[in-house]
This record gives C-alpha cells, sequence and structure tokens, in this order.
C-alpha cells in the first residue's frame, strides 16, 4: 500500500499559519493557500459532528446526482384544482408556513386578489374581513409540490405549468406568469389584475394546453441550458429562454388556438418573464428528487414569504428553518425607493436552489447594472458561490467561465465554514398591499436559517 | 476610570479580517516598537485575546472570535493614531500576500476549494488552523483523496480517531494532529530541518524527537528517505496506532526507503505489541527509539536510537558536536581534548569542540542550598528525555497544549521561555532545547542570547541542547556560535546535553 505523497511532484494545500506556508515557499513547492477564517460563531460544534456523521459524504454524492441529474420536461398546463391536493377554501403561497396575522403587504394583497378572482367576496374590504377570520387554509406552495413567484398565491382556478422528471419520475407545478408591473404576485389586486388572470384561465391556460398537447412534452433542461449560453441567468432575465419557449410553441399554437392565437402570443412574446415559472417548475422538479436522502446536508428548497426566509434540508424532510426576510438591495422603478420595499418574498429562490439565478449570474452581463454591479463582480459573485455548494452542473454552463458548470447544490455545512451566504436575485415588492413591483436587485439570506438547520443535523448526526 | 493611567488608549475591533495568530503577533510586535507606543495587542477576538487586552487595562467594546482587535497604548493620542496607522498597512500588506497566490481571482475559502483550484496537482494538505476548527480541513483532505498534516493542537481524540478511520478507507494517512514536523520526498512540513537525502524512513510519534534522530543521522552524514509524523497520541489505545501502521506499511513500499525508524514516546502496551508485530512482518528492518522506555541500559534516549541506526547501516558512529561556553562566563575553556572532527557536511566548518565534563561544577554559585535544575523546553519529547536522562530538577514543555492555546509556539514565539528564563534564581541551572529548520524561529539564538547572557551574568549556569542540520536556514554554527558567546554549553545531542546539566547539579547519572 503505498501512498502517492512519496513518490509525485509536491504540490501542497496550505490553511493556517501564514509562516508556515511561507516555509514552502522558501523551499520554492508549489502550494495552494486557503484564506481560511473562523466559521459563523458558535457553529463549531454542530459542525464537528455534522462533518462526522459517516452517512454525510455518500448521502450529499447521491443528493446532489439526484439534483443534477434530473431531466425536466414541460409536460402539460392545467388548472391548480385538478392537479393539486387542494380543498375549496385552500390557497397556496410562497415561502414557509405563515398566517394572515403576521403575512407582509404584498402577501395580503395577492390573497386578497385571490378571494376576489375566486368569486368568494364580493369586494376587497369583504376578502380581507374574511381572510383574517381564518376563513381560508393557507398551505405553503412547497408542501404541494409546487412553486410561485413572489407571493406565490395559488388558487383552485389558476392555471399551472406541469413539470415531470423523467430522470426520477417526479412531478411540479407552477402557476402561470402575469407580466410584470402592477400583478397580483406583486400583491396588486385592481381589476386590471383580476380580468387579466380572468383571461389567462379563459384563453392562455387551454391554449397553452392544447399546443403542448401538440408538441409533446418540451424538454426544459436543454432549453436553460441554451438560455444560459444567451445571457440569461433565469432568474431576473428570462429573456432568451422566453425566446426559445415562444418559438418552440408557436406553430402548435397556431394550429391549436386558431383565433386566440395572436393575443397569446403576444403576451407571452411580450413579457421576458414568461419562462420564469416553467424554469421554476423544472428547479423544483429537480430540488424535489434530492429531497429526503439520510444525512445529506443539501439545500432543497430556499423560499420566503415576504416575513421569513426559509430553507428545507435533504436530510431533515420537510422541516423549515426560519430567519428574518431581508430587504433586497437593487433599483428602483420610477419614484419608488428602499422606503416602498417588502422584505424579501418568494418562492423563485427556487432557481438559486437549483444552481441558477445568483448563482449564474456570471451568465447575464446584461443585467449587472441591474442588480447593482459591474460585470466582474458579477462573475465574482458566480464564483464564491462554488465554495458553499456540492457540485458543478453538467448541463447548466457560462460561456463567460470556459463552460464551467453553474454552482449547484448549497451545503449547509459549507456556509457555516465560510459565512458566504447563498446570492440571491429577486423582484422588489412594495410594501403596501395592492402596490405591486417597486424594483429588483439582490439579497442575502439570513445566517440564522442556516445556522438552524446544521443544529438540527448535528442533533440527527449518529452518536459515535 | 483608568484616568491616572498615562498614556492613550486606542482601541478598534475590525470585522470581516482573519489572520492567523503567528502573523497577527509579528504585527503586534512590529506596533510595539514603534515610537512612543508602550503596549500592543492586534489579535483576533477570542476569549483568551480578550483577556489579555482586558488584563492590560484596555476598555473593550463588544467583539467575538471572528473580530480583529485592535488595542494600542501610547504616549499621546498622535502617536497612537500612527501607530495604528502603521498596523492597517502591516495588515492591509498581510491581506496582499494572502490574496496574491492565486493571481487576482479570490483564494479558496476551505481546503475543499483549493483542491479544486490546485486542478489535480494537489498531493497533500498541511492544516494549522486553531484546534477546534481543524476537523473540517483535514477531512476535506481525505474525502478528496489526499493525505494531510494537521499540525494544530487541540483537536478531540475522537476527532482523531474518526480522520484516521476514514483516512484508511480512503487510503491515505493522516499525519497529526499535533504533528510538528514531517519531510515529504524533501519537502519539509511545519518545522522541518532541511535533510540530506537518504536511505532512513522516520515515522514519527514526535515531532521533536524524529527531528533529533534526523539531524543526529545527517551530522553523521545519513539522509532520510521521508519523515512522517503521525501525532504524539497515535500510539495510544484510544487511537491505536492507526496513522503509524499506515506509515510504516507505506515506507516499507517506499523505494527509496531502506530501513525505518520508529520515534515515539512510551506506547500504549498493547499498541505497542501491535505496531511490533507489523513491523516484524515488513521487508524493511525497523529501529524502535522509545525515549523514556526502561531497557537493559538504562532509559531509551533518541541519541542512542541514532547510533543504533547508524550501526545497523555500517556507518561509523561519529562524535557528536558540542560547543563550549566563550567569553568571561566560560567555565569550560581550555579543555578541548575530547574534541571530535565535525562530521562532513555537519556543522559548516564551526569550531565545534568538546564541552568538558566537569568544568562548570566549580562555578556553582555558594548560595549555601542545591543547585536546582530548570528544563525549559520547546519540545515535548526533548523535554521528557532530557528529564529522563537528568534525572533531576524540573522541567516545563512549553510546546503543550496547555501553553499554546491562543498563542503560538515556542519554537516560533520565545515570549513564555524568556520568562521563565528570567525568572530562574542565581545559582541554579537552565537546560533549554533550541530547534532550527523550516518554520521555526528565523534567528532563535539573537532572541535567546540577550536573556541567557543575563542568567550567565547573575550566576545561572546555562547548557542548550541545539537540534538542527547543517542545511538548516538559521545556520546550525552560527546559532551555535551565537548561544556560546552569550555563555551557553551547546549540545547537538539532547541527552549529552542533559547529562551535562545534571552533572553541573550535582545530580548526575
Amino acid at each position: 500500500m503505498s501512498l502517492p505523497m512519496l513518490s509525485g511532484e509536491p504540490h501542497v494545500i496550505t490553511a493556517g499559519a501564514a509562516v508556515l506556508g511561507e516555509a514552502l515557499d522558501a523551499q520554492a513547492v508549489p502550494r495552494t493557500a486557503v484564506d481560511w477564517r473562523p466559521p459563523l460563531s458558535g457553529t463549531e460544534d454542530d459542525l464537528a459532528r455534522v462533518l462526522a456523521d459517516p452517512r454525510r459524504a455518500a448521502a450529499n454524492a447521491r443528493a446532489v446526482d439526484r439534483l443534477t441529474s434530473a431531466r425536466p420536461l414541460l409536460a402539460g398546463v392545467r388548472p391548480a384544482g385538478e392537479v393539486l391536493d387542494l380543498p375549496p377554501g385552500t390557497f397556496l403561497h410562497a415561502g414557509p408556513p405563515i398566517g394572515w396575522e403576521r403575512a407582509s403587504g404584498p402577501m395580503r394583497g395577492a390573497l386578497i386578489g385571490a378571494v376576489l378572482l375566486e368569486g368568494l367576496a364580493g369586494d376587497a374590504g369583504e376578502a380581507e374581513e374574511l381572510l383574517a377570520a381564518g376563513r381560508v387554509r393557507l398551505e405553503p406552495c412547497h408542501h404541494h409540490r409546487a412553486v410561485g413567484p413572489m407571493a406565490g398565491v395559488v388558487s383552485p382556478s389558476m392555471w399551472m405549468f406541469e413539470v415531470r422528471d423523467a430522470e426520477h419520475g417526479g412531478t411540479a407545478y407552477c402557476s402561470l406568469n402575469e407580466g410584470l408591473g402592477r400583478v397580483l404576485r406583486y400583491g396588486a389586486y385592481g381589476s386590471e389584475v383580476i380580468g387579466r388572470l380572468r383571461w389567462m384561465g379563459e384563453v392562455l391556460g387551454p391554449a397553452l394546453a392544447a399546443a403542448l398537447e401538440l408538441t409533446g412534452p418540451l424538454d426544459l433542461r436543454s432549453l436553460i441550458a441554451q438560455a444560459l449560453q444567451m445571457g440569461d441567468e433565469l432568474h431576473n432575465r428570462n429573456r432568451a429562454a422566453t425566446s426559445l419557449l415562444v418559438r418552440e410553441l408557436a406553430p402548435a399554437l397556431v394550429e391549436a388556438a386558431g383565433g386566440r392565437a395572436a393575443e397569446v402570443l403576444r403576451f407571452a412574446g411580450g413579457n421576458d418573464h414568461f419562462f420564469l415559472n416553467a424554469g421554476m417548475a423544472a428547479c423544483k422538479v429537480s430540488a424535489d428528487a434530492a429531497r429526503d436522502v439520510p444525512g445529506s446536508t443539501l439545500v432543497v428548497a430556499m423560499a420566503r414569504n415576504g416575513t421569513d426566509f426559509g430553507v428545507q434540508v435533504s436530510g431533515l424532510g420537510d422541516r423549515w428553518f426560519t430567519g428574518p426576510a431581508g430587504v433586497p438591495d437593487g433599483l428602483y422603478l420610477g419614484a419608488y425607493g428602499p422606503a416602498d420595499a417588502n422584505p424579501d418574498i418568494g418562492d423563485s429562490t427556487i432557481t438559486e436552489t437549483a444552481g441558477l439565478g445568483g448563482f449564474a449570474m456570471a451568465a447575464a452581463p446584461a443585467i449587472v447594472r441591474f442588480v447593482g454591479g459591474d460585470v466582474a463582480e458579477a462573475a465574482a459573485a458566480t464564483r464564491s458561490m462554488y465554495e458553499i455548494t456540492l457540485a458543478e452542473h453538467p448541463a447548466y454552463q457560462i460561456p463567460g467561465l470556459g463552460f464551467r458548470g453553474t454552482p449547484v447544490g448549497v451545503d449547509v455545512t459549507l456556509v457555516a465554514r465560510t459565512g458566504l451566504l447563498p446570492t440571491v436575485n429577486t423582484g422588489i415588492a412594495g410594501r403596501v398591499a395592492g402596490t405591486g413591483q417597486v424594483g429588483a436587485g439582490l439579497v442575502s439570506p439570513p445566517a440564522s436559517a442556516f445556522t438552524a438547520a446544521l443544529t438540527a443535523l448535528a442533533r440527527e448526526a449518529p452518536i459515535r | 476610570m483608568g484616568a491616572e493611567r498615562p498614556g492613550t488608549d486606542l482601541v478598534r475591533v475590525r470585522t470581516g479580517i482573519y489572520h492567523d495568530s503567528v502573523s497577527l503577533m509579528r504585527v503586534s510586535r512590529a506596533a510595539a516598537a514603534l515610537p512612543g507606543v508602550e503596549v500592543a495587542v492586534v489579535a483576533m477576538a477570542t476569549g483568551l485575546n480578550l483577556d489579555i487586552a482586558a488584563e492590560l487595562g484596555f476598555e473593550l467594546p463588544a467583539a467575538g472570535p471572528t473580530d480583529l482587535l485592535v488595542a494600542l497604548r501610547a504616549a499621546d493620542g498622535d502617536a497612537a493614531e500612527r501607530a495604528a496607522a502603521e498596523v492597517d498597512g502591516l495588515l492591509a500588506a498581510l491581506a496582499a500576500r494572502a490574496g496574491g497566490a492565486t493571481g487576482g481571482e479570490e483564494p479558496p475559502r476551505t481546503v475543499r476549494a483549493a483542491v479544486r483550484a490546485a486542478s489535480g496537482a494537489a498531493t497533500l494538505a498541511l492544516v494549522s488552523v486553531p484546534g477546534p476548527y481543524a476537523f473540517a480541513e483535514a477531512m476535506d483532505a481525505v474525502e478528496a483523496g489526499l493525505s494531510v498534516m494537521v499540525f494544530s493542537d487541540n483537536v478531540p481524540v475522537e476527532q482523531e480517531v474518526l480522520l484516521k478511520r476514514r483516512a484508511a478507507e480512503r487510503g491515505v494517512l493522516v499525519m497529526g494532529p499535533d504533528c510538528g514536523t514531517a519531510v515529504v520526498g524533501g519537502t519539509g512540513l511545519g518545522f522541518a530541518n532541511v535533510l540530506r537525502p537518504g536511505p532512513v524512513g522516520i515515522v514519527a510519534a514526535s515531532g521533536t524527537g524524529a527531528q533529533q534522530v534526523a539531524c543526529l543521522l545527517d551530522l553523521a552524514g545519513v539522509g532520510v528517505s521521508h519523515v512522517l509524523g503521525v501525532g504524539g497520541r497515535d500510539l495510544s489505545a484510544r487511537v491505536g496506532g492507526l496513522s503509524t501502521l499506515r506509515a510504516l506499511e507505506s515506507l516499507d513500499a517506499d523505494p527509496a526507503t531502506e530501513l525505518i525508524v520508529l520515534v515515539s514516546k512510551p506506547p500504549d502496551a498493547e499498541v505497542a505489541e501491535a505496531v511490533r508485530q507489523a513491523a516484524g512482518g515488513l521487508a524493511t528492518p525497523v529501529v524502535t527509539a522509545f525515549p523514556g522506555r526502561a531497557s537493559s541500559h538504562g532509559p531509551d534516549d533518541l541519541t542512542s536510537a541514532a547510533e543504533d541506526v547508524l550501526r545497523a547501516l555500517g556507518v561509523k558512529v561519529p562524535e557528536w558536536p558540542s560547543w563550549p561556553a566563550a567569553g568571561p562566563h566560560a567555565p569550560a575553556a581550555g579543555d578541548a581534548a575530547r574534541s571530535g572532527p565535525v562530521p562532513d557536511g555537519g556543522a559548516n566548518g564551526a569550531s565545534a569542540g568538546a564541552v568538558s565534563d566537569g568544568g562548570m561544577a566549580d562555578g556553582a554559585a555558594a548560595t549555601g542550598r542545591a543547585r536546582v535544575l530548570h528544563g525549559i523546553y520547546s519540545g515535548g519529547t526533548l523535554c521528557t528525555e532530557a528529564a529522563l536522562v537528568a534525572g533531576t530538577g524540573g522541567f516545563t514543555d512549553y510546546g503543550d497544549d496547555a501553553y499554546t492555546r491562543g498563542r503560538a509556539h515556542p519554537m516560533i514565539d520565545p515570549a513564555l521561555r524568556l520568562e521563565a528564563l528570567a525568572a530562574v534564581p542565581p545559582g541554579d541551572a537552565v537546560l533549554l532545547d533550541v530547534v532550527l529548520g523550516h518554520g521555526a524561529d528565523p534567528d532563535p539564538a539573537g532572541r535567546l542570547a540577550p536573556a541567557v547572557a543575563a542568567a550567565v551574568a547573575r550566576g545561572v549556569s546555562v547548557t542548550v541542547a541545539l537540534v538542527g542540520s547543517g542545511g538548516d536556514p538559521q545556520g546550525l554554527a552560527a546559532q551555535a556560535g551565537a548561544l556560546c558567546a552569550a555563555g551557553a554549553d551547546v549540545f547537538a545531542s539532547n541527552a549529552l546535553a542533559a547529562r551535562h546539566a545534571a552533572r553541573l547539579t550535582g545530580g548526575a547519572r
């Protein structure tokens, strides 16, 4: 049993005292120096226990392999009431569980809008009373194999993208994107909002469903990979992916929707974020494939409800670990400013969970100004995410980084060790119910969500 | 509120900056040397460092181990501000140096990321982060299929066992924790002497023990293939020799190694038996050196182990170099009759003589009480060996975990040993070790010499065991020269130094 280090050309990784590294420099021995710093305060005991868990390495390898090998296909578009386990009087929302009392302005606005859409109340005031009285049951999208951007409110009559994982057999859902500005997901519930949602249910949903019947399932993994090479990061920029999707669907839409094809194409083609929701469902089905691997420290969901930021971890089942949602830092529309911003909201962090969005920032130089940086900072943001992720995505590649795979699979232990938090790109909702979108930018998750998950992993690690 | 205290205090806490304790100690030392500066503490704000600063009378804001504390006391506000600016500059230089290694890109933050950054070129990892954090970095290396040297001490033994079990599964070697020295294919790691290449492979559960054996072999003209440290606890019942067995096996398979030396403090009996059996099954002969273990001819010592190796290789055992004290306090002058020739390449032309065995006893201070021998050591095994060989006096190993928590090893930072030396009463005798090589103080003799001279001046006799090779960067001859010029008797062999010191106190064996 020989040791390779005894015969090979030496190259030493050094971590710690600089004087010992310098001693190697003095011997002209090549080395790679670690810029080591202490872990997040108070995590060292939990880290030692979790890192000692004999299941961890294999569990993480298996979990992240399932995440990156998922093959999401856009299989259909169907009403939420038909496909989700959604009893009457139950609505879904973004993020970890929350009730009306703690719900933020945009979450309340979107719930009011959904009550109006479902015809459960005559006006906003009545809707608010109904919600405040607890007459509508609220459950996270994530508990129903679904995700929703921003407020993420789903009610039975909304139509959903249905995405299947051809590799592992899972299914995930996400609502259809309404466009930007005054829209339900940002908490607006005016008549234009409700009218648009009705049209989406009556025209858009059925037309897309019929078109997909003709095309057969669309390969979203391939579409996302192409869009990354065309300048999207798939969270705040979906222009290329939307164009690719519309191109795939257009002929079938014309055949299937007849006279309504033009308005459907005009709507989809005129909304640069039309693809976002399909992409989110693709990310959700991929992340769900990595769930429930005992001993794994992989993050399988990051989501915000406008009040709390929550994470779920593969080895910890359906439990949420939360911290206060931060206020994004970014650019504002029109006269809006930071004082108008609501804390971070939405399930769209499923894109970062699956190695896109802020993690793929280096792929989207066109929007680095929009998220407050320059191209070098965007590349640095992506590179720093390799520090806290378990893998590089085999299909999602970044041309500007030499076609390196995107950093994918956040490891709770690496977050605690490096203190680096996931980089999240996001839209910014107005804090007052009914306002809508006020901007877009970057946000940092609370470290406490990750350290709480680490503590739970430490408690469940086998006693040696 | 400290109004009566002269000078101006300046306290700053900087977040998001980290440097290791040795680097920061150098910044502290540089700041303390600035004009008008009385006290300078530049350190990570760990509990221990906050206590030190508080004891010095600084009023401290809330801070934690991930914050950097700068506490300065100067003659006036201007001097304090100037010192603060200088500290900022030194810290910036440290940061630039840390970032420079990867050519502009952000340097990796974990061993795991560094392995990836090295794109398959890495052959091993050297981990010296503070003990409570070492496990994570070492585990990264093992999981990446790399052998790792864990220089860090204060690593819990259960983490050591886990690391070594995982390493066995991955077919790699964990050297340490608390592994002070290793030489892998000519590359010195940690505190490492510059040794000529040769046929002897050393497995070391004791860093300074291995350094002593390797340096003596080097002085005798015999080189080493590898020195594989395994950590001081490896041969304990808890750890069961996991790394020792692995190291023996891999040296046996190494074509450059013709003879293996196993150096350890006395091991656990059951583990020793397992190791003995394993050694017996190897094709390569194994010589053991367990300093302190009783044997038929008294306790084993490292020097006799080195001599056993030389005999096994058919090499003549030389007279081990020693350098008598020089100058006005040099009682041994004139007796050079036992001076042997300096071995080839050994002492680099130093005028090595022999220290007379009885000479200094005449100089015993007439205090009316027995001379006491104070062993002030930086090397654990050297300390144990010297205490056993001397058979008298009180010995302290300042490299022990109890003295290194939150501060640098005494081979880098001599402060504690200088204090101990200054406290030795007139008329007593002192025995010190000075260990040379990469990683150690660039001029240990230069820093010890004034304290040695001061001790000699007040009637203390000083004996030094100087562990170094002819190739060490500090220069063996120059270091010996500086120490004997200060009035110390200097020996290349720790055992000979201990016998000499014991004779000076009348406690000779």
